[in-house]
């Protein structure tokens, strides 16, 4: 098969389950009311040409273009706005209809330029096929006349381009912006014939609008007016594949789409059920790291951190690092050994990678990423609900009325979601926000939250639980709901509890900084909505008191009878692409796939049937006990899956101590990260366009990966795991993960009508997929909730206690520090610096309000001393109220930066999960970088010197 | 003190604590089992070994009851 563009049915699809039958050019045809019948001829096998139509916005009607006859009716209706009635005959083509449809197009041709063989567009062009289709053949106008050809294009995006000359003007990217984007960068500027496509102001280009390089506006344009400047240079594709993005964890559908093996463009996939046919910076153009030259694509030993990198075979890399394993085990016993899965990877992966520690190096020393952002979902979920993962797919939002967002940043790490939260507020759903800072969200085009809570950063329980007093004093819970569907003795002793006095808002109002009215507004709109769905991030979890407040989330959400159907629920956003995939697969010390306790013998038994050892039934150590360990001499060998623990984790000195102090670091990435500044042992990873698998999103959705390009180091991570495991002896022999996914869905109740074959068919599947969910589970917790053997089980209400952190401001560190993303970067920027986004984001800055800047003499530009009791850096500073007094904000991007060099190792009490989010800090202007950060641009150019391997022979 | 004993202090403290609102016998119960679930073994040898005073009273309560065997808490899963 060639390559084909994604179908266009100009309209979008009507959700009626009614349905119409009419007559389109004397056929009966039978669709969806509400269809139009532009979509209707369309949906069966038919066309009707079409400019201004697509089907990602709502119909505009302005073209002309595709103008039908439909009889008993007067003159020539746009079918794009007519919708289909029964019985109603339609004739899209007649003499009439050709000759109004060739002399419009007469007039957009008259002003376009006629460069059709040299065009980025050719061929995959909707203004050249539209003047196929209506059989243009001359223009009686000429060329002479007024006309809008010759203007420069704007070149200032990296990834695309606006070339005006070629725009129709259709206004297709405008209400793409608007209303599958939400930004709303973008206007027709003028009237008439002036009328012309603007980003921003006047003065503004593409770059300096509001305009967040979405691609929406580029996907929807008919022309090249708006195209991939990659388009531009390589040229139409040859082939498309569906796979997943591997940013974040709303885990976008895309098409790769290819020339051999080079990647043109990805273009969101509308079929994919999480994004619907959208996209963002990261996930649309932001791939170029994945052929960048820093990757490293050899493996590399050293006996000591302080040689050089010897540049080695595989061969000799896996024997050096199988010796050294098996030493440590001989010496230390297998508890101390260990490993780290990556959210990255894929399923398939993750679960070898916790097989290979558990059955091969004998330990449960096995923890995942999760560890320091959702840990606490996992256990406050399990705690409450049962089962570790959220209650609804994307889709729930469509049905929201009040959306309350607590702790998460939508619009810039989830910003595929966030569009989709955007659209319906718009629509009128109302919105709560908790956070201590203003995010995008609380006010932007359209889109105004009714409440925005500016908690003290710390207070999360504080004030849910104020909202919960509320909620039961005021008589807002709905008592019915949880009779039938909780246990109703924990309830009322929750009840109780949430009650008291000292739960109020106003007394508790110094402590949260947040009026008390405003709670109780805020309280009673969730309460009192028909469906009200709660969407959380890292600004719940990652606290010392992350677990209560998930537990404090699931409790509202029971009390108000907010959980079982679309609309309501409890959603993690969740980070990386595949934390909730790496969850799932066993990755945590404690428990073995689907959430199973080490300590169960029988499931237990089962593992060891399948895979022929004995398990550990202790559980192994978590990834902050394991530096602890490594520091009491106790814990030596790990080998790290796609993690970069050394700039991720809290209080790095405390990190680095750690890995300084064990004898084997086995890193396995795509760069020279920073972690393998202390690594012994580097194995070259793939990207997730070299290898095939699954990842699963937040919405427990598994999707396909696929392979686009051979893996440039020869093999995928998953090949490169077997390989270590044979190395030490286990023998195995999967020759594709779809193997290790029967493997997984053998062990693991919830994925057990989960396989490659299925995927295939079914494009995703969300778990639990059994006998009780043949079809997988979109909504959670419908009749039941999914809690004990049965899976029918009751919900448990949790009496959360405020508990101040440890961690205070005092008269040395009067600010509290809390950290989070940009849209351009990921995470810790390995792959997102190596690409343009740098552009928008070069380096990590403190945003501080104006009160506490001007106490300080910084104004943005300023370089400041950031330091906490645990380290310091410097960084330049922003001030701006959107932080509160007293409190101090910025992103972890950068190494030069390094934030997490002032974290500290205060953690969740339940999980370990580290306490990112309020660390006690002081700024004060500097004149250039910390000692720390001299010390560590050192280090870091010493321990990546890479020698070639001296024993080559000479040529 | 070394990494794990200083950690290993701090956590039981912080588990102790934000059981405690569920009274002092369902607080030590409840400390007891998070222990059991989801300390390495060598956390917890290297609790039992510490010094008790370092512990606050229900954190040491739960600490002695899994240290003299008589778990409070059933070690299997709900």
């Amino acid at each position: 098969m060639s390559y084909e563009h994604q179908p266009d049915f100009g309209t979008s699809a009507s959700r009626s389950a009614e349905r119409v039958t009419l007559t389109i050019d004397g056929r009966d045809v039978t669709v969806a009311q509400g269809t139009s019948v532009l979509r209707a001829a369309r949906e069966n096998g038919g066309d009707i040409p079409s400019l201004c139509a697509t089907d990602s916005v709502k119909a505009f009607g302005s073209c002309r273009m595709c103008l039908v006859e439909i009889e008993g009716r007067k003159g020539t209706p746009a079918s794009c706005t007519t919708p289909v009635e029964p019985g109603m005959v339609v004739h899209t083509q007649s003499e009439r209809l050709a000759k109004l449809r060739r002399g419009v197009m007469e007039l957009y041709i008259s002003d376009h330029p006629l460069d059709c063989l040299t065009c980025s567009a050719n061929n995959i062009c909707e203004l050249q096929d539209t003047a196929a289709e209506v059989g243009l053949r001359d223009v009686r106008y000429g060329y002479d006349g007024a006309n809008h050809l010759g203007q420069q294009p704007d070149l200032s995006n990296p990834y695309f381009l606006f070339a005006p000359d070629k725009c129709i003007v259709c206004s297709r990217c405008v209400r793409a912006c608007d209303e599958v984007q939400g930004t709303l960068a973008l206007t027709v500027d003028g009237r008439g014939f002036a009328s012309k496509i603007s980003a921003g102001q006047a003065a503004d280009d593409f770059l300096t609008s509001e305009c967040v390089s979405c691609g929406a506006c580029v996907e929807a344009c008919p022309t090249s007016a708006l195209i991939e400047k990659s388009v531009k240079q390589l040229g139409k594709p040859e082939r498309a594949v569906i796979t997943t993005c591997a940013y974040c964890g709303v885990g976008c559908a895309f098409r790769a789409e290819m020339k051999g093996e080079q990647l043109v463009r990805m273009v969101p996939w509308k079929q994919g059920k999480a994004n619907r046919g959208h996209s963002c910076v990261k996930g649309r153009f932001a791939w170029g790291y994945a052929n960048h030259k820093d990757r490293i694509t050899s493996p590399m030993i050293r006996e000591r951190v302080d040689e050089p990198w010897r540049k080695v075979g595989w061969e000799e890399a896996l024997a050096f690092t199988a010796n050294r394993l098996n030493a440590i085990k001989a010496r230390h016993g297998a508890r101390a050994l260990g490993g780290i899965t990556s959210s990255r990877c894929t399923n398939e992966e993750t679960f070898l990678v916790q097989k290979l520690v558990r059955a091969g190096f004998g330990s449960n020393n096995v923890d995942t990423c999760a560890r320091v952002c959702h840990s606490p979902t996992g256990y406050g979920l399990k705690t409450t609900f049962g089962t570790s993962a959220g209650t609804q797919d994307f889709d729930s939002v469509e049905h929201a009325d009040v959306m309350l967002v607590i702790g998460a940043n939508p619009t810039d790490a989830h910003p595929v979601f966030a569009s989709r939260m955007k659209r319906r507020l718009r629509e009128g759903a109302q919105l709560i926000v908790i956070d201590p800072r203003r995010i995008d969200l609380v006010k932007s085009p359209h889109v105004e939250a009714a409440h925005h809570l500016a908690l003290q950063p710390g207070t999360n329980v504080a004030v849910l639980t104020a909202m919960a007093h509320v909620i039961v004093t005021e008589g807002l819970a709905d008592e019915a709901f949880v009779k039938e569907r909780c246990d109703w003795d924990e309830y009322q002793d929750w009840a109780r509890f949430v009650s008291d006095e000292r739960h109020s808002p106003e007394t508790l109002e110094p402590v949260t900084r947040v009026p008390a009215v405003e709670l109780r507004g805020a309280a009673r709109l969730y309460a009192s909505a028909k469906n009200a769905a709660i969407y959380y991030g890292l600004g719940v979890t990652e606290h010392s008191q992350g677990s209560s407040t998930v537990m404090a989330i699931a409790n509202l959400a029971m009390a108000t009878g907010n959980i079982g159907r679309p609309g309501v629920g409890v959603n993690p956003l969740r980070g990386q692409n595949n934390v909730q995939g790496a969850c799932d697969m066993g990755s945590f010390p404690h428990e073995l796939s689907g959430y199973r306790h080490i300590s169960d013998s029988a499931v237990r038994a089962s593992f060891e049937a399948d895979w022929g050892v004995s398990l550990d039934p202790e559980p192994g150590l978590r990834i902050p006990n394991m530096f602890d360990a490594a520091i009491d001499g106790s814990f030596r060998a790990i080998y790290i899956q796609g993690e970069d623990i050394l700039q991720s984790d809290p209080n790095t000195q405390h990190v680095a101590a750690g890995l300084g102090a064990m004898e084997l670091v086995i890193v396995h990435d795509l760069f020279l990260n920073e972690t393998a500044n202390l690594a012994h042992v580097f194995l070259p990873g793939s990207t997730f366009l070299e290898k095939n698998g699954t990842f699963t999103n937040a919405e427990r959705r598994i999707q396909p990966v696929r392979k686009v390009m051979e893996p440039a180091a020869g093999m995928e991570d998953w090949e490169v795991t077997q390989a270590l495991a044979n190395a030490i002896g286990l023998g195995w022999n999967y020759a594709h993960p779809r193997e290790i996914l029967a493997e997984i869905a053998r062990l693991t109740p919830s994925f057990a009508g989960v396989s490659w074959e299925r995927l295939e068919q079914e494009g995703s599947l969300q778990w639990p997929v059994n006998e009780a969910n043949p079809d997988g589970s979109p909504v959670m917790h419908v009749d039941h909730f999914v809690r004990g053997p049965d899976g029918k089980g009751k919900g448990r209400f949790v009496v959360t206690d405020y508990v101040p952190t440890d961690e205070r401001t005092g008269p040395r560190f009067p600010l509290l520090l809390t950290t989070g993303r940009i849209l351009s970067q990921y995470n810790v920027g390995t792959q997102t610096r190596r690409t343009a986004n740098a552009q928008w984001h070069e380096e990590d800055l403190l945003e501080i309000h104006p009160t506490d800047a001007e106490n300080r003499g910084l104004k943005t530009g300023d370089l400041a001393r950031l330091a906490s009791r645990t380290g310091e850096t410097t960084l330049r500073v922003t001030v701006t109220d959107r932080v509160a007094p007293g409190v101090v904000y910025t992103t972890f991007h950068h190494p030069a930066t390094q934030a997490n060099v002032v974290t500290t190792e205060f953690s969740d009490w339940a999980t370990n999960c580290p306490e990112y989010k309020v660390t006690a800090v002081q700024v004060m202007p500097s004149n250039g970088p910390s000692e720390w950060q001299h010390d560590y641009a050192d280090l870091t150019s010493r321990s990546r010197r890479i020698v070639a391997d001296a024993r080559e022979p000479a040529e | 003190m070394s990494g794990t004993a200083q950690s290993v202090v701090r956590m039981a403290n912080q588990i102790a604590r934000n059981f405690a609102a569920l009274g002092d016998e369902a607080a030590i119960a409840q400390t007891a089992e998070h222990i059991v679930l989801f300390w390495d073994p060598r956390m917890k040898a290297t609790a039992f070994a510490l010094d008790p005073v370092q512990f606050s009273p229900i954190a040491r309560a739960a600490i002695d009851r899994l240290k003299a065997g008589i778990e409070g808490a059933d070690a299997s899963v709900d």
